[in-house]
């Protein structure tokens, strides 16, 4: 098609989607770059002149913001994410493992149990799982925490990993059985390493959906509150203290390790939050 | 090794279905038994009330605001963002100049800014949109404006305007995410089709429209319920950004919002419970009637 050239009319169809995407870029980036900026302003320069930048940066609202247990709150986010995403990953590929490769009675039900989990939002069954957990002595607890952010989990990482693990090849697992290795030791030592693409991108998905959880520990861990607890909590505590300054500072400690883990990650990050949703 | 099947079977699935059987579906199973009674949530004696509930729920005035709001929200978040998503998604592939039919230069920029409000959780973006939307001129967003000639404008702390600031964040936090879907799915088309109608004199408009569009059907089905989803819940951008929450005036209430406030501060958990129970049905009709409506004969590329 040597004939096709480059017309006015290419050109400025070209200009134009740039300066609609341009616009949209501005319009997600302004609300986190402005809230990063404002942890090191004063209260008075955060409102009397939001556009400008700090004339002295503040740094003493980051050691208010410590003060104010901010670590505490993200050590408690990292332990029960931590074992919220590795029991679920293990459990999850256990079950769709299972599911994906013995036929047995109940394999269609148990599948459909666990799949039709991801259809129905968890505040749903809010009250009488807080009465649950309550019963079993696990309100404020880590392990609680991590049972019920693992039970949450597996609907869909079951069925992501269900499908994954159809995609398989079955001669090596066959290989393996013939030279007598057990069901157990072929998951483990076949299946769960060729499935580790599978892995990686659902263990990012829940990794990201643990961490921003904020409905169960809202009503399941009042008393041992995780991040995202504290910086909702933020608008009604300084509501009457007004140092914003704090807030912000509060703010960008939660933001600035997901914000620099998603600009390491961000391919995998978007494959693996959007490749579920496909399936 | 047969014989050890069923054992090996068993044990595998046993933990983790014992796990989801305590914290999923007894907790769904229960909520269907506790719209039945009068339960407080305090005290472990309650009586079984019939349908008294979901009556009382029928003449509720603030259920039925939540449940307008929730529509709002229902229709609103998946018309907006997928529209815009599908817009920009159309842009990145083939606003490009060049022979034929290309993607624009900076398609990875413009994904990696756009997907950012994903990533982060809801009450980080509710707090920072709380301060934007304050009611002061010098507020960010009515300071923007006021470049602009238009506001101050009192936004949250507007009956008329806080559900729909509640929708614009719902919108700008998901359009990313579905931009990047459907990226992905348009990725998929063989570039010929596009060059093909492109040839046949076609603008890219009705490219758009004509080719475009039918071969992202079932990705653009399978958005339209979970937005649908994500529409009925917006409990956490609810509670954390708006004043009371739900207010002003109830004019911000959701359905999650209300399951809550009855369910854990006024005790009445058998009435809440009976909330869910209506929230569950909801979820279920709207997922079919979506499913349905929206399908299609497949496309085959």
């Amino acid at each position: 098609m040597a004939t096709q050239r480059r017309t006015g009319g290419d050109i400025s169809v070209t200009a134009a989607s740039h300066i609609v995407l341009v616009i949209w870029s501005f319009i997600v980036i302004v609300p986190f770059a402005w809230a990063l900026v404002a942890s090191t302003k004063t209260t008075r320069e955060i409102f009397g002149d939001p556009w400008s930048l700090p004339a002295d940066p503040q740094w003493q609202n980051f050691e208010s913001a410590w003060d104010n247990n901010v670590g505490e709150y993200l050590l408690n986010s990292v332990i029960v994410v931590s074992g919220g995403v590795v029991l679920t990953m293990l459990l999850g590929s256990m079950v769709a493992y299972v599911l994906a490769r013995y036929p047995f009675p109940g394999n269609r039900f148990i599948f459909y149990l666990f799949a039709s989990g991801m259809m129905f939002p968890v505040f749903l069954a809010l009250v009488p799982l807080f009465f649950v957990v309550k019963s079993l002595g696990m309100l404020s607890t880590y392990h609680g925490l991590i049972l019920v952010y693992t039970a949450y989990s597996l609907p869909f990482t079951v069925f992501f990993m269900h499908a994954f693990f159809r995609t398989l090849p079955t001669s090596v697992a066959e290989a393996a059985v013939i030279d007598g290795a057990s069901h157990s030791n072929v998951f483990f030592w076949v299946m769960l390493p060729m499935a580790k693409p599978g892995l990686l991108s659902i263990a990012i998905f829940n990794i990201l959906g643990q961490w921003n959880q904020f409905v169960l520990p809202q009503f399941l861990s009042p008393d041992k509150p995780l991040l995202t607890q504290a910086v909702a909590s933020l608008l009604s505590n300084q509501r009457y203290r007004a140092d914003w300054g704090t807030v912000f500072a509060f703010l960008a400690i939660a933001m600035i390790p997901v914000i620099v883990a998603y600009l390491a990650f961000y391919r995998q990050v978007q494959s693996g939050l959007t490749s579920g949703t496909l399936k | 090794m047969q014989h050890g099947k069923y054992r090996f079977i068993v044990g595998f699935l046993v933990a983790p279905l014992a796990l989801y059987a305590v914290f999923v579906i007894s907790p769904f199973v229960q909520t269907f038994y506790y719209s039945f009674t009068n339960w407080t949530g305090i005290s472990p004696e309650f009586d079984y009330v019939g349908f008294d509930n979901f009556e009382f729920l029928w003449k509720d005035d603030l259920f039925r605001e939540a449940f307008f709001n929730n529509l709002v929200l229902l229709i609103g978040l998946p018309v907006f963002t997928v529209l815009l998503a599908l817009l920009f998604a159309f842009l990145l592939n083939v606003g490009g100049t060049g022979a034929g039919v290309r993607g624009i230069t900076g398609n990875g920029f413009y994904k990696l800014a756009f997907f950012m409000p994903q990533v982060l959780s809801v009450p980080v973006i509710a707090v920072i949109w709380s301060v934007i939307f304050s009611p002061e001129s010098e507020g960010l967003a009515n300071s923007f404006l006021g470049w602009l000639g238009l506001g101050p404008y009192d936004w949250l702390a507007s009956p008329d305007m806080a559900l729909y600031c509640v929708l614009w964040v719902l919108v700008w936090g998901s359009v990313g995410f579905y931009l990047v879907l459907f990226n992905a799915a348009m990725s998929s088309v063989p570039r010929d089709i596009f060059e093909a109608a492109f040839i046949d004199g076609a603008s890219r408009l009705s490219t758009f429209v004509r080719v475009t569009m039918p071969l992202l059907w079932d990705t653009i089905q399978t958005s339209w319920v979970y937005l649908a989803i994500l529409a009925l819940d917006a409990y956490a951008l609810v509670f954390v950004m708006t004043i009371g929450p739900g207010g002003p005036d109830n004019s911000t209430q959701v359905m999650a919002l209300r399951i809550a406030q009855e369910g854990f501060q006024n005790g009445k958990a058998g009435y809440a419970s009976a909330m869910g129970v209506v929230l569950f049905f909801l979820t279920l009709i709207i997922a079919a009637v979506l499913l349905r409506a929206t399908r299609r004969e497949r496309i085959e590329y």
